[in-house]
């Protein structure tokens, strides 16, 4: 094993995919030879060629466009965008095409062998632009698979999963982690599952599920509790789609009480579709209302980032009123 | 349908092809190094004051750079974007312009809006996100705005406001006003499709804009040569039926030129123009970046030699518009101002929390002011850990 933050994870997983076959290629803005704006591709052009790890004009939809016709040819694309806060500009080549290529064609096309890799979500001071956590739009779209890593060791393994995966996948890359998160990683090649979430704690009073960089701040309001004496079952859900329910509706059984956070604004959030979701399959077990503890319904700002974000202590107080409901 | 364009062409019985590169575009180069103008050449409409003026922008804007890159390594601002080398395109582009002219822009132009009069105070305010700013400390620094100047509050989304700036300059004409609009842009966002959409639009639609390209030959790390292929942006105007001038970038008198020239022919001719004003990003990206890792020194110490306020301060000299005394003296006054400004800038609150859930509607909805009500009731619980708001709330 070796100690890797989570970029480190993100180069190596890609290092052995663009080894094991000829035909992945990763590419997207300043992904060349600087090796990203933030080094996830370094080294990967010098030992790779050019031709298979490479600068793209500053055009996601063309990045996009580009990679669903590799894909389509039967090549594995992972492409990158810079932040996701740009993934908008391709929403078109993903949501109508890399969504549905499969399903139009009746099979006869498929860009299965696509993965896009994107840089996502706040504390960076980063403000409106630069912070945004858009998975709920590509929920909203049947044909994608969406992955959502917490720490190295998830990367390296999810994000192998998602290259070798038969779907297109997009792959959210917690920025905020990319160096803070260190932690074991094997050197050599594994695969974590797609569609299965992580029950990362177990607990017995109440279950607390998230996605990628919220988890550190659920973790510090599962501690908070601890020490009121709630035990908490905490949850990663590592794939946003498909969802894995069973895991989350067990856990639910058994503790009857779900807090789920995600950085994300509220209002048509992923956890909304959770919450509705666990309310049918668990509802006689619940002892309390499902709450969310969100971002706000406003954009991301830059000042008042501390007071926007769904941060330990408000999921502290969401606990500890579900608890007492 | 027209057909008449048809006819323009000559007929030919073999293939004859055009070679993609082959389209041949001069550069406007006006004023040398040395501060002496090239033979033959023309100067802008241009008289001592005015030229005065455009230096102090210039001279501001570098001593601004140079001290908020140093205020960002101390950590007390968290980014900053210098145009260090290419301060030329964007106070050129403001000094060619009228004051109800609208300046629509990427994020390394705060030349023009130096040039309008946005004041030192604005400045730091913006980049100190602290509640006096303008747009109520919500984007990173340098993404400036000022309705009052007519400078569109930047967006980080590269190329959204080319498209933009056609139609509000299509509205402009629309009302008969006498106004364009300049929308500057780099060479990299000239690869996103907003651009082509945009160049589109207002060819067809007739909107008088001046589309300003920087090719500061690089975005972030990659070079020129891996952005596109062909000759520069301005032939893609050529593609678009756009009147088109190449021009050198760090040539004051040249931009000056430009956009005088584009202006009127805008207004005149209710059509688009295009300017590709060839520069150099001598600075890093960002304060985020380091260019050490995909360019060399010799390559920026090449540049160095076209510095574009050293050139226009010859040219000053030569004029005798100018003297050493004078500069010493304004870079000194300059710097001292700079300083004390983020001083002040520093201590001011950070906006109340009241603005988090303003101006997302024109009316706060029941939803948010739901959501700042329990926002409210949480900090008043847990004062010590939101310092910035806690205070302060009623
Ligand atoms: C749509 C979009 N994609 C990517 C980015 C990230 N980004 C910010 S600046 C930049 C390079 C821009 O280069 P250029 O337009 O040439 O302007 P320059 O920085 O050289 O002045 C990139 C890729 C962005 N802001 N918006």
């Amino acid at each position: 094993m070796a100690q890797m933050n989570l970029l480190q994870a993100i180069n190596n997983a890609l290092d052995i995919a663009m080894a094991e076959n000829d035909s992945t290629l990763c590419f997207g803005e300043d992904v060349g030879h600087f090796g990203g704006v933030f080094r996830a591709t370094s080294g990967l052009q010098e030992k790779y060629g050019k031709a298979r790890c490479f600068n793209t004009p500053l055009v996601e939809q063309g990045i996009i466009g580009f990679a669903n016709g590799l894909a389509a040819q039967g090549s594995r694309p992972v492409a990158e965008i810079q932040f996701a806060d740009y993934i908008f500009p391709a929403f078109d080549q993903i949501v109508n095409e890399s969504a549905k290529f499969r399903y139009r064609s009746g099979n006869e096309f498929n860009v299965g062998q696509l993965t896009i890799r994107t840089p996502y979500g706040g504390g960076i001071a980063g403000g409106l632009y630069h912070s945004q956590s858009p998975e709920a739009y590509f929920a909203h779209t049947p044909g994608l698979k969406l992955v959502v890593p917490r720490n190295p060791y998830q990367a390296k393994g999810l994000l192998l999963a998602s290259i070798r995966d038969d779907n297109p996948v997009v792959f959210f890359e917690p920025k905020r982690l990319y160096r803070a998160s260190v932690g074991e990683v094997p050197e050599e090649d594994y695969q974590l599952p797609l569609g299965k979430a992580e029950v990362m704690q177990q607990g017995s009073d109440i279950t607390l599920l998230a996605w990628g960089a919220q988890l550190e701040i659920v973790e510090k309001a599962a501690e908070l509790a601890a020490n009121d004496g709630i035990s908490c079952e905490i949850i990663d859900l590592r794939t946003i789609l498909p969802w894995d329910v069973e895991t989350v509706a067990n856990s639910v059984l058994k503790t009857g009480r779900l807090v789920i956070s995600q950085e994300a604004p509220l209002t048509a959030g992923f956890a909304s579709e959770i919450a509705a979701t666990v309310q049918s399959e668990c509802f006689l077990h619940l002892e309390s209302p499902i709450a969310r503890v969100c971002g706000m319904d406003t954009p991301y700002p830059l000042a008042l980032e501390k007071e926007y974000v769904a941060d330990h202590l408000k999921i502290y107080e969401a606990i500890k009123q579900s608890v007492n409901y | 349908m027209n057909t008449e364009i048809y006819k323009e062409s000559p007929v030919v019985h073999q293939p004859a092809f055009i070679d993609g590169h082959s389209v041949e575009i001069p550069i406007l180069k006006i004023l040398q190094q040395d501060g002496s103008v090239y033979d033959g050449a023309e100067l802008p409409e241009i008289d001592q004051d005015h030229a005065v003026k455009i230096y102090k922008a210039l001279a501001f804007h570098r001593v601004l750079d140079e001290r908020m890159v140093a205020a960002q390594r101390q950590g007390r601002i968290s980014f900053y974007m210098a145009a260090l080398g290419e301060e030329a395109a964007s106070v050129g582009g403001a000094a060619g312009l009228k004051p109800q002219d609208m300046i629509m822009a990427q994020y390394r132009e705060q030349g023009a809006l130096i040039y309008r009069g946005f004041s030192l105070e604005d400045f730091m305010n913006q980049m100190f996100s602290n509640e006096k700013d303008l747009g109520k400390g919500r984007q990173m620094p340098i993404h400036y705005g000022s309705n009052e100047l007519n400078y569109m509050t930047i967006s980080s989304p590269l190329g959204t406001q080319i498209p933009q700036a056609s139609g509000y300059a299509y509205g402009q004409k629309l009302q008969g006003k006498d106004a364009v609009t300049i929308c500057y842009f780099g060479e990299g966002a000239a690869s996103e499709g907003d651009f082509h959409a945009g160049l589109n639009m207002a060819a067809v639609h007739q909107a008088p804009v001046i589309f300003f390209c920087r090719n500061n030959g690089y975005a972030i790390s990659t070079p020129s040569d891996e952005q596109y292929v062909g000759n520069g942006i301005a032939s893609r105007g050529v593609g678009y039926g756009i009147k088109t001038i190449r021009i050198d970038g760090n040539d004051i008198l040249a931009v000056v030129k430009a956009v005088q020239f584009a202006r009127e022919y805008a207004l005149k001719e209710n059509k688009p123009m295009i300017i590709e004003a060839m520069s150099y990003r001598l600075g890093a990206h960002s304060t985020s970046d380091d260019p050490s890792g995909y360019r060399t020194r010799e390559e920026e110490a090449k540049w160095q030699a076209h510095d574009p306020i050293l050139r226009m301060k010859n040219w000053m000299l030569a004029q005798s518009w100018w003297d050493e005394e004078q500069e010493t003296a304004l870079f000194e006054s300059l710097r001292e101002q700079v300083l004390a400004a983020v001083k002040v800038a520093e201590k001011i609150d950070k906006p109340p929390v009241e603005d988090l859930v303003t101006d997302v509607y024109d009316q706060v909805p029941a939803h948010l002011q739901a959501q700042l009500d329990s926002l409210k009731t949480h900090i008043k619980k847990y004062p010590d850990s939101y310092p910035f708001t806690a205070g302060r709330i009623k």
